[in-house]
């Protein structure tokens, strides 16, 4: 099974990142952009054929290292 | 005195950091790999040093933070060992959940290598007893995620149990309500920014960081 892990900071905590990418497309002209975020991907193989109880474990992965649940949220997606 | 310096990969402040702690408390210090599992006995510090541990792969802090010596370290911190995290080490203290918060990329987006002023706001702890309530301190900050965050509640907790340490006279970082250094509820574990193993003797620009290893010593 593939599992693939998004991980953003939460709404509310200050993406610098994003800030600068949204000003550099203004720069180039790109007016309408705004709420620019930038998070990570993180895919991977996992053993088993249950979609819930993997769904379970990566969710558990997130909790303990994948994302830091005080400043990140994240979504998983498993098939 | 009894001293411990843990190494991680991509530390690069751990020797710093036993020469600050010999130089200003003659303890002995012993450098360990974070692949081991125990720590020496009879420690009265323990010091997470800055660096880049792993490569600040995931995030800074992510990885050291689950590696076999952290649960040693966290046994310590729960028996009341002074454990001490500067830069790279405050942020493994918060990925570790030894302290609250987190560390974000710095608001200017910059790596901000510079000097600090900061105001000792909590002289009772055995990190800062020997400040006296000093507003003048000077240390060095160098890092790119030394932003502190913590939701308001978190921060209102700090604030109201005496729990922030260290603020900066001047915010170089966005961190938010200038903090530089905070404790936890027990005050044994302390994180912090800024670096006293940088600022021990008055070649280095400052000796204000000797003050908080002999604090500790005289705490020991």
């Amino acid at each position: 099974m593939r599992a693939t892990v998004h991980v953003f900071l939460k709404p509310g905590v200050l993406d610098v990142q994003g800030k600068a990418i949204e000003g550099a497309l203004h720069g180039l002209g790109y007016s309408g952009v705004s709420e620019v975020r930038v998070g990570k991907t993180i895919v991977f193989d996992l053993a088993g054929d249950d979609p819930a109880r993997s769904e379970a474990e990566v969710k558990s992965m997130c909790e303990r290292l994948l994302a830091n649940t005080v400043i990140e949220s994240y979504r998983v997606e498993v098939g | 005195m009894k001293a411990a310096v843990i190494v991680f990969p991509g530390s690069n402040c751990d020797r710093d950091c036993r020469t600050a702690i010999e130089r200003t408390t003659g303890a002995e210090v012993a450098m360990v790999w974070h692949g081991e599992s125990s720590l020496p006995d009879g420690l009265d510090l323990i010091v997470l040093p800055g660096g880049f541990s792993y490569g600040d792969y995931l995030r800074c802090g992510a990885m050291a933070a689950q590696s076999p010596v952290m649960r040693a370290v966290k046994a310590e911190g729960e028996r009341g060992t002074a454990v001490l995290g500067v830069c790279n080490g405050f942020q493994i203290l918060c990925e570790a959940g030894m302290l609250p918060g987190a560390l974000l990329r710095n608001a200017g987006l910059k790596y901000v290598c510079t000097a600090v002023e900061l105001d000792v706001v909590n002289s009772q702890t055995r990190f800062t007893a020997a400040y006296r309530g000093r507003r003048d301190v000077r240390m060095t900050v160098g890092n790119g995620e030394g932003n502190y965050f913590a939701d308001e509640a978190t921060l209102d907790r700090l604030d109201g149990e005496g729990r922030v340490v260290f603020r900066y006279r001047r915010n170089p970082n966005g961190s938010a309500r200038d903090i530089a250094g905070i404790v936890n509820a027990a005050g044994n574990v302390l994180g912090m920014m800024p670096h006293p193993d940088r600022a021990f003797e008055a070649e280095l620009g400052s000796a204000d960081g000797a003050l908080l290893f002999q604090s500790v010593l005289a705490s020991a």
